[in-house]
């Protein structure tokens, strides 16, 4: 099978890059990076997935599947950039998609777009609101973007799409959302709040993403692994040490005394719990994560 | 000296009830609902004081509450603050050999107070959500549930035990899991902590819908006996999609047990203030109906030994 892999170059992308190879599949992948190292048969080309050689790409090769990691969350990007990337990026691959007759659209999104909120509920269905378009109003082209992408079950029922909310993804590779949260040596919580924090390990992941492949799914799905822990328990289990803040100085703290930058958004996101329900794809896939909780924290601290 | 730990203020009795709690804990203590050993292990252990001798709480038919399975709790709020909402999870703890957690439907503002909210979160209140009480019960969960809301706890004493409009939202739920719903009434929570006044302006600054007022100015509670009813269980045929009025029918049941358990319990909490008090009265009313109000077992008073 010919799949082509968008922002082939994030950590985890490569994974499902070298995860794909290995069995035999046909690599491509569009990158603004290089891969300078791309093991044969991972055919990575070096354009931005908004010009006009990433067509190319799609006309040329025509790929079977497309998966779709070419998208951003860290808000070093400024929010023109970030809704360039996110939001514009997904629309023209999407495009392509359609246009150059691709089979399977994977769209690999966060669970983060259901925003956190104290009235909202624990494990968020398929069905719940992006809430974080008001909670946390940074991360509204990635909501914009997943909205966009799950659009094409209907504009293009042809094409199938499988839209991945998934949790964070933590492990060994240090990066991701949560990576760069965990980052320092200390980590930021809001005073009288430990919300529960959903994640997986960055190989269950990775199967998760393959599995959807696999079973060509179509549809919306949360993707997640182990149960939540609250963020005490991480940040301690990672080898962090927790730093309540109270509320009102928060923001005077964010990106100084060692503690990450974060938006102002965020701190919904540090006093209330995202934590969604997977059973869907569990049952479309037969997904089990093989990393638990503690796992994935200590390989995490360990690597 | 090592760093404290929560551990520390659990007692003996607590510990070894924890052990036969059939919650799916984690290697951390925790389950998937975010409820930790630990916390719990420190809440009933408070919860064990005012049950056993601040309020001295006398609890009736708590063989009414399955041992296992999901259920819902329905009852009266009684008093200014919701400490009746403690003594009830403390009567399913302390009452029985097998322990039972239930998780009560809390109202949406304490999820922004902090520590509340970290608080009841870590001993599974939750916010009164028809996802949770959906998921809960499908997860073979314990539910307390005040169909009255702030509108009970809210109420003033010269309003005592007069119970307000039940929401009906709990029962759509019940009849769309199948849930049995378990009637209870709080005595003693009225007197306890009589409001006769709301702060509207305290109220709005702490984002509270009341702040209750008693005669003695401080809102806390005073030692005196409160006691519990637990009725027979109640089923309800239905699917939950039923028009409006048939499920206010059903709810007005309901709360008809309820008042009626209010009721009795007044009459014998009258016996026990008066030092009259003696033993729970015969069970007059039939038992096989779907809706028979009355408790059936004796009183399980929490200072005999076993």
């Amino acid at each position: 099978m010919k799949i082509l892999i968008t922002g082939i170059n994030g950590a985890h992308a490569r994974m499902v890059a070298l995860r794909l190879r290995a069995r035999g599949d046909e690599i491509l992948g569009i990158d603004r990076r290089p891969w300078p190292d791309a093991p044969e048969g991972v055919h990575v080309f070096q354009t931005d997935v908004r010009k006009r050689p990433a067509a190319d790409v799609f006309r040329q090769h025509r790929p079977d599947v497309v998966i779709h990691m070419a998208t951003i969350t860290h808000f070093t990007a400024s929010a023109e950039e970030r809704l360039r990337i996110n939001l514009h990026g997904t629309r023209l691959v999407f495009e392509y998609c359609h246009e150059f007759g691709v089979k399977q659209a994977v769209f690999v999104g966060r669970h983060t777009i259901y925003g956190a909120a104290p009235d909202a509920p624990l494990y968020r269905t398929e069905e719940e609101p992006p809430l974080a378009v008001s909670t946390f109003p940074e991360l509204a082209d990635l909501v914009a973007a997943d909205l966009f992408a799950a659009a094409a079950l209907w504009r293009w029922p042809g094409l199938k799409t499988a839209v991945l909310r998934m949790v964070y993804m933590l492990g060994p590779t240090h990066r991701g959302t949560l990576a760069s949260f965990l980052a320092g040596p200390r980590v930021p919580m809001i005073l009288g709040f430990d919300p529960l924090y959903h994640f997986m390990h960055d190989e269950d992941g990775v199967e998760a993403i393959v599995r959807a492949v696999d079973h060509q799914l179509n549809g919306i799905y949360n993707v997640a692994g182990p149960p939540p822990v609250p963020l005490s328990t991480l940040a301690r289990g990672t080898g962090r040490q927790p730093i309540p803040i109270p509320e009102p100085l928060f923001k005077y703290s964010a990106g100084r005394f060692g503690l990450p930058y974060l938006p102002p958004g965020a701190v919904a996101h540090i006093k209330h719990p995202i934590v969604v329900d997977a059973t869907a794809f569990r049952r479309a896939t037969n997904f089990e994560h093989k990393h638990d909780a503690h796992a994935v924290m200590v390989s995490f601290r360990e690597s | 000296m090592g760093p404290f730990r929560l551990e520390t203020l659990t007692s003996r009795d607590v510990r070894d009830r924890l052990e036969r709690l059939e919650l799916p804990f984690n290697q951390y203590g925790m389950d998937p609902f975010g409820i930790s050993k630990k916390h719990l292990g420190v809440f009933y252990s408070m919860l064990e004081v005012f049950y056993k001798n601040y309020f001295r709480v006398k609890c009736f038919g708590i063989d009414n509450v399955p041992e296992r399975g999901g259920a819902m709790l329905v009852g009266n709020h009684s008093g200014g603050l919701p400490v009746d909402g403690g003594m009830v999870l403390a009567s399913l703890f302390f009452g029985r050999d097998l322990p039972r957690h239930a998780t009560g439907m809390v109202e949406k503002f304490a999820g922004n107070w902090p520590f509340v909210s970290e608080w009841f979160s870590r001993v599974g209140q939750l916010p009164g959500l028809p996802e949770h009480a959906l998921r809960l019960l499908q997860d073979g969960r314990l539910l307390m549930i005040f169909p009255e809301g702030a509108r009970g706890t809210g109420k003033l004493f010269k309003d005592r035990y007069r119970l307000v409009q039940f929401g009906t939202g709990f029962m759509r739920i019940a009849l769309q899991t199948g849930a049995p719903i378990v009637p209870f009434a709080f005595i003693g929570g009225e007197e306890a902590l009589p409001t006769i006044y709301h702060a509207k302006t305290l109220a709005k600054i702490v984002g509270a819908p009341y702040w209750p007022v008693p005669p003695y100015l401080v809102p806390f509670p005073l030692p005196l006996g409160c006691e519990i009813h637990y009725g027979k269980p109640m089923h309800f045929p239905g699917t939950g999609r039923e028009p409006d009025e048939v499920i206010e029918g059903y709810v007005e049941q309901v709360k008809s047990v309820v008042e009626l358990l209010v009721l009795r319990g007044c009459a014998l909490h009258r016996q026990r203030t008066d030092g009259t008090f003696a033993q729970e009265p015969e069970d007059s009313s039939s038992g096989s109906s779907s809706a028979a109000p009355a408790s059936t077992s004796g009183p399980t008073d929490p200072d005999s030994e076993p």
